[in-house]
């Protein structure tokens, strides 16, 4: 065996030592699933594989394009690969004892209430509007005890203050400046991308450990 | 009633798909959240908005 892989032992000395005793069992017995795994889903993968989650549910159709190189975490030896494969490859890297499932299909309004229905911290993390709103109505619509936890807003590079986390619904959560799209912007940069996906994961990383983010009164859209 | 938390008069009889018509949403990008409840997609055009309801609408933009 490599050298340089780190035990099961030594990456719970680690992260124990960074996180407390406390947070990391929490974080080692939770699971999250990702819905798309472009920049927003595999920032939050990433950030939650170092942070020591337990296990993972990936999702997405798609193979690995030259255009997702500008924001999405994936290399050049992973073009043409599925992202679902990329991307475990990738976490394993980091963490070799995560769990991991992959699914490799497209989410449509048929199957998605089936194809989550393990899961309860759901990240939402398309990048077509009307993908994000299908998942949305209908995992709400099936689910009572989700957590959603969505992105929208984070295209170009206006302000990083702009993008926050609030509670909009009863079961979700949308990261991101809620205005700035793909189509009014003309442009998806990393790090605004990688801000929105930082607010998911830290937002995933607060309802895990039980931290209450509560709706708050707020005017205008 | 209440939009995002705006008050809003709307007139009698209105249903939430002509409210959100007039509001200016595409319906294919939206999730609707009717008194804190999740409003499906199918009942937009059967639902009467109420003098009291509140309504949460999430309106999702293209990039992720």
């Amino acid at each position: 065996m490599n050298q340089s892989i780190l035990s099961k032992e030594q990456i719970k000395e680690v992260l124990i030592e960074r996180h407390g005793k406390q947070v990391y069992e929490k974080l080692k017995n939770a699971h999250v699933a990702i819905a798309g795994l472009g920049g927003l889903g595999s920032n939050v993968a990433v950030m939650l594989t170092r942070a020591g989650i337990g296990s993972l549910h990936l999702v997405d159709s798609d193979k690995v394009e030259s255009s997702n190189l500008n924001r999405q975490i994936y290399r050049m030896k992973h073009l043409g690969r599925y992202k679902t494969k990329a991307l475990t490859q990738e976490l394993k890297e980091i963490n070799p004892y995560i769990r991991i499932t992959e699914d490799t299909i497209k989410v449509t309004e048929e199957n998605a209430a089936e194809l989550f229905k393990e899961d309860l911290y759901i990240c939402e993390a398309f990048d077509v509007p009307e993908c994000k709103a299908m998942l949305i109505n209908t995992l709400l619509a099936a689910r009572e005890d989700v957590f959603m936890v969505a992105g929208s807003g984070m295209a170009g590079y206006d302000s990083s203050n702009q993008i926050r986390t609030r509670k909009r619904m009863k079961n979700l959560w949308v990261c991101g400046d809620e205005i700035n799209g793909i189509e009014e912007k003309g442009s998806l940069m990393a790090p605004r991308v990688a801000i929105c996906a930082g607010h998911q994961a830290n937002l995933l990383i607060r309802l895990l450990l039980g931290e209450k983010e509560e709706r708050r009164n707020y005017a205008g859209r | 009633m209440k939009m995002n938390g705006k008050v809003m008069t709307v007139k009698e009889g209105m249903t939430v798909e002509e409210l959100l018509h007039q509001e200016g949403y595409r319906l294919g990008r939206i999730a609707v959240e009717r008194n804190g409840e999740i409003l499906p997609k199918s009942q937009y055009a059967a639902t009467r908005v109420e003098k009291d309801d509140v309504y949460e609408i999430v309106n999702f933009v293209g990039g992720g």
